[in-house]
């Protein structure tokens, strides 16, 4: 025992850890706007594909729920630069890799989403002469939107805890400032404590702005 | 490169050998911890009930990496020397108890209050009440959230490689730092972790199946 807690090196390098931050965030609102067009695209076409397509995509979404994402972080940023011939960032490589992740959960929750559309509102918009494509975009996305959003905030706030995986490939997120702090200059009681309080400090503040949307656009339409 | 792999194959089944016992133990030890404190949550007295809540959220509102980390490093500064093992295994514990909480808590607050009343009326005591009566019916919301929940015990072993921890991702790794052969071992790496998790998922919607034809 006999730890005293010293926190004058954490707010002497304190930039790293608010750079950290910003770039946590960067990641996961990055991540998941791509990851949301995949799993968008992927959960209309899987819903009214056939045998084939539902197939190849529900393959890509048990895989990739199925394997750690260190492994899937290592093998897209070490593994496949060796087959393909493309140069990235280790940064493109975290964020391709956190799209690819976020999007096969997200095809989970807006297939769920579109199967609970009230089968009498599509019914309705056939009645007034909409097209496929417009009961697409003004019936059925619309009225899923609404369904899932929950999910989709949940979504995000678990992205934003996992672009800590990140400091394994040496982008400097929050996790590696914590690292980069703790390996120099050894105050690492005191690094993880500000570190959690970081973490938990901006993932509720997340979560309780992300109800206040849900519950304005509840109430709104 | 396939002669290269076949011979790494003995040493990638001892990493894997290890992640699986990672798993095992933390999936056991969540269990008995996290049934613990979930009765502690829904039925303790309040202060205890605080300290429960407030151990739930924090942890499972913070990257398990930084758990990790916290425990690997800040346990030594503090004076409490672990095995680098068993300091994965305490942070992995604690991450997944506070999820066994909330499976717990979830599936206990399933339950119908007059179910309770009805064996408080016949006097149960409160130990007979939860054997008999409220761990019996909750058993079964319980359990398919649980079992889904392991494959994230599976997938969160992963990290401890980050410690030196031989399991099946640092076999990997350094079976790669010997052969340069990236792309087929992860690969491989990526199926073998397939294979268990894929498993779990397939017996928990099974479970979830077994048991739809319940109404509230």
């Amino acid at each position: 025992m006999g730890y005293t807690l010293n926190f004058n090196l954490i707010w002497r390098h304190f930039d790293k850890l608010w750079g950290g931050l910003l770039l946590s965030l960067e990641l996961a609102v990055i991540s998941i706007a791509i990851g949301i067009v995949i799993g968008l695209v992927l959960a209309v076409w899987y819903v009214s594909a056939g045998r084939v397509v539902r197939g190849i995509i529900a393959a890509y979404v048990e895989f990739i729920r199925n394997v750690p994402l260190i492994l899937l972080v290592y093998l897209v940023f070490y593994g496949l630069p060796t087959v393909v011939d493309l140069v990235y960032s280790a940064q493109t490589s975290f964020v391709a890799t956190l799209a690819l992740y976020s999007g096969a959960y997200l095809v989970e929750v807006f297939r769920s989403g579109l199967e609970a559309v009230p089968r009498g509102q599509i019914d309705a918009g056939k009645a007034i002469g909409l097209t496929p494509w417009q009961r697409l975009v003004h019936v059925r996305l619309p009225t899923m939107l609404r369904i899932t959003l929950p999910a989709l905030s949940n979504t995000f706030i678990s992205l934003f805890k996992d672009t800590s995986v990140a400091s394994v490939i040496s982008v400097p997120e929050l996790t590696y400032g914590a690292q980069w702090i703790n390996f120099n200059t050894f105050r690492i009681v005191e690094v993880y404590l500000v570190v959690t309080a970081m973490y938990l400090v901006t993932g509720y503040a997340l979560l309780f702005a992300l109800r206040l949307v849900e519950r304005w656009y509840r109430t709104a339409h | 490169m396939l002669s290269q792999i076949a011979y790494a194959l003995p040493f990638l089944a001892e990493g894997f050998a290890l992640t699986l016992w990672v798993s095992l133990l933390v999936v056991a030890l969540s269990l008995i911890a996290g049934v613990i404190l979930g009765v502690g949550l829904v039925y303790g007295p309040v202060p205890l009930r605080w300290a429960v809540r407030i151990f739930s959220d924090t942890i499972r509102g913070i990257p398990i990496l930084v758990l990790i980390f916290f425990v690997y490093y800040g346990l030594p500064a503090v004076g409490v020397h672990l095995q680098s093992f068993w300091a994965a295994v305490l942070a992995l514990t604690l991450f997944k108890t506070a999820q066994v909480v909330e499976y717990l808590r979830g599936a206990v607050a399933s339950i119908a209050k007059g179910q309770s009343e009805a064996a408080m009326a016949i006097g149960l005591t409160f130990r007979q009440r939860l054997a008999y009566v409220i761990f019996p019916q909750a058993f079964r919301r319980f359990l398919p959230p649980w079992i889904n929940g392991v494959t994230d015990a599976v997938k969160g072993s992963a990290l401890v490689s980050l410690l030196g921890i031989t399991d099946l991702m640092q076999a990997i790794n350094q079976v790669i730092g010997r052969t340069y052969e990236a792309m087929p071992l992860y690969i491989l790496g990526a199926l073998l972790y397939f294979a268990v998790n894929y498993a779990l998922s397939l017996a928990s919607r099974r479970l979830e199946r077994r048991f739809a034809f319940i109404r509230e």
